[in-house]
């Protein structure tokens, strides 16, 4: 009787130990977070103060259409949601739903960074390359940074599909999986920052 | 919405509810964004900047609560103190570049 008890407690111990070091694996990466946010907030600033100084070089105007913006907007927005259906499929214990949540958010955000990668290329090839003007420096400095933080994200939902498909939801690749969480939402929030101020007050 | 049991699971915060809702408010804050701009014509300058700003802000704190699960709970306090830290230091940083920037001219003479 008493050794079930202390085993009981234990496990309780166990168990609270476990999920406050989990706690803390996210704290240390949200702090990651933030700092990068701190990087993404300097790149606005620099962008901010750019804005007008076109050169004789196309402005926004000339280079943005909405419907495209909207769509590329759309994606990652859809990406967002199908990520936390993945994560509230993983505390399901659901395997095969974690991973068809993972490679729909994998597909949505491909197709985010594709049309990027068009809509640079079409820019370059037009003769908006970054080094026209001090506005398309600041534009493709800002913008390619948070397109290359979603590329790695995809890198790195690519590896933990692997991870899950081999390894199956064990606590690292849970423990990962949140975090990736975190990173992937983050992004959302940066980009309907890009999307205000570079491009529809741009617009305006 | 601070409930005890939150502190022993972190992935307990997500439901589908809340993604759904956050994904609605999302959706109808990108609509005001590119509907003021869309109508541009119908407003002054002033108020689509105004409101675009605010619509983003808005935004932003829908993401935070409802996908990256940042609330008033007990296991969420330092995360909630970090981003508050953080968003001061982002406004001392865009807000004061631009008045020193924007300002520059009339300043020096």
């Amino acid at each position: 009787m008493k050794t079930d008890n202390l085993s009981a407690e234990t496990k309780a111990m166990i168990k609270a130990e476990h999920s406050h070091h989990k706690e803390i694996d996210l704290f240390g990466f949200w702090i990651y977070l933030m700092s990068d946010l701190v990087i993404f907030s300097v790149l606005f600033a620099t962008f901010v103060v750019f804005q007008h100084n076109y050169a004789g070089a196309a402005g926004p105007k000339d280079l943005f259409e909405m419907p495209y913006l909207f769509i590329e907007t759309m994606l990652l927005l859809l990406s967002s949601v199908t990520y936390g259906f993945s994560v509230i499929a993983m505390n399901d214990n659901k395997k095969s739903q974690v991973l068809i949540g993972l490679i729909v958010t994998a597909l949505l955000g491909l197709g985010f960074v594709g049309m990027e990668i068009n809509e640079f290329a079409h820019m370059i090839a037009e003769g908006s390359s970054p080094d026209k003007s001090g506005y398309l420096s600041a534009f493709f400095t800002l913008v390619a940074t948070h397109g290359l933080h979603v590329s790695f994200g995809l890198l790195w939902m690519f590896i933990l599909i692997l991870q899950i498909v081999k390894h199956g939801l064990k606590d690292g690749v849970r423990s990962r999986l949140m975090r990736l969480s975190l990173f992937w939402h983050f992004l959302d929030v940066v980009w309907v920052g890009v999307f205000t101020v570079v491009y529809l007050m741009g617009l305006v | 919405m601070s409930h005890d049991h939150d502190n022993t699971e972190v992935e307990i915060h997500a439901t589908k509810k809340g993604y759904i809702i956050g994904f609605i408010l999302a959706v109808l804050l990108t609509l005001v964004s590119f509907g003021m701009v869309m109508y541009k014509e119908m407003f002054s300058k002033g108020f689509i900047f105004a409101a675009l700003f605010g619509a983003a802000i808005l935004q932003m704190l829908v993401h935070v609560y409802y996908f990256l699960h940042v609330n008033g709970s007990k296991a969420q306090r330092w995360n909630l103190v970090a981003i508050v830290f953080t968003g001061m230091l982002l406004l001392i940083f865009i807000a004061g570049t631009m008045w020193v920037m924007y300002t520059l001219n009339s300043r020096m003479m």
